[in-house]
């Protein structure tokens, strides 16, 4: 699972920087039929989290709700120069990582 | 009068109404009371203090742009827990919930949602207090999103 992150390489001490976040998935609601009329089973990312220096600083959980390639865009203030973990998990059990790193000065 | 001048003139008028009993106790949707009552464990959810923005028109509910903050200091006795995106016409009420760090600067989070129709879309907010803030906003769907199934 491919996913796009955004955060700004460098940032001032005690800034509050803005971190986006795109995942590649299709979200299957479970509500779908495929060409034999079979349903499409449910398969969503349930669960986005996002660690600076090991703490956990913003968990999503997701439905299907949320639509197709899921967008997250939230904030997280820092004091030190450290990496956001990503970390991402769907319904079938297929995990996703990503890491971004920040310099602050 | 025109028909748009009707509408934003009543919209005026709308606002300002919510905006005067800002504290008062939310009017919840007609089936949602249980999945509220759920996350809330039947605390007084109060209409205040969260700002949900969607646009008013969305031509297509497979993916709609929104964006939900909640206003509070976000001090470590003071803050916002988590925030809950509901639909009251999806099949599955419950869009997403997200979890702000005891850390998080700010209580506010941007994403795209599945509408299965019109309807009426509500951020709900758990503060550190206890407390539940909310706020709802009307979104016209054209092309609703689950058109496989309904």
């Amino acid at each position: 699972m491919a996913a796009r992150i955004s955060v700004p390489a460098t940032a001032k001490k005690g800034d509050t920087v803005e971190i986006r976040i795109a995942i590649q998935h299709p979200m299957e609601t479970g509500f779908r039929f495929d060409v034999n009329g079979r349903a499409i089973p449910k398969n969503v990312i349930n669960r986005v989290t996002c660690r600076f220096g090991g703490e956990e600083i913003f968990r999503a959980e997701l439905g299907s709700g949320i639509a197709a390639n899921p967008f997250l865009d939230f904030f997280a203030a820092v004091e030190e120069s450290g990496t956001f973990e990503f970390e991402w998990v769907d319904d079938a059990g297929v995990r996703g990582a990503e890491t971004a790193k920040i310099v602050v000065s | 009068m025109k028909r748009r001048g009707f509408l934003g003139i009543a919209g005026g008028a709308v606002a300002l109404v919510l905006g005067r009993k800002a504290a008062a106790q939310v009017r919840i949707e007609n089936g949602m009371e249980s999945v509220v009552r759920d996350l809330t464990a039947g605390a007084t959810v109060r209409e205040g203090r969260v700002t949900l923005v969607v646009a008013r028109l969305a031509d297509n509910g497979y993916a709609v742009p929104l964006r939900v903050s909640v206003q509070s200091p976000m001090t470590q006795t003071e803050r916002v827990k988590s925030i809950t995106l509901l639909s009251p016409r999806n099949p599955r009420p419950l869009m997403a919930t997200f979890h702000f760090g005891e850390d998080a600067p700010r209580a506010e989070v941007a994403t795209r949602v599945r509408l299965n129709g019109t309807q009426r879309v509500m951020a709900l907010a758990a503060l550190s207090d206890g407390s539940f803030w909310s706020a709802s906003a009307q979104v016209e769907v054209t092309e609703s999103a689950c058109l496989d199934a309904s």
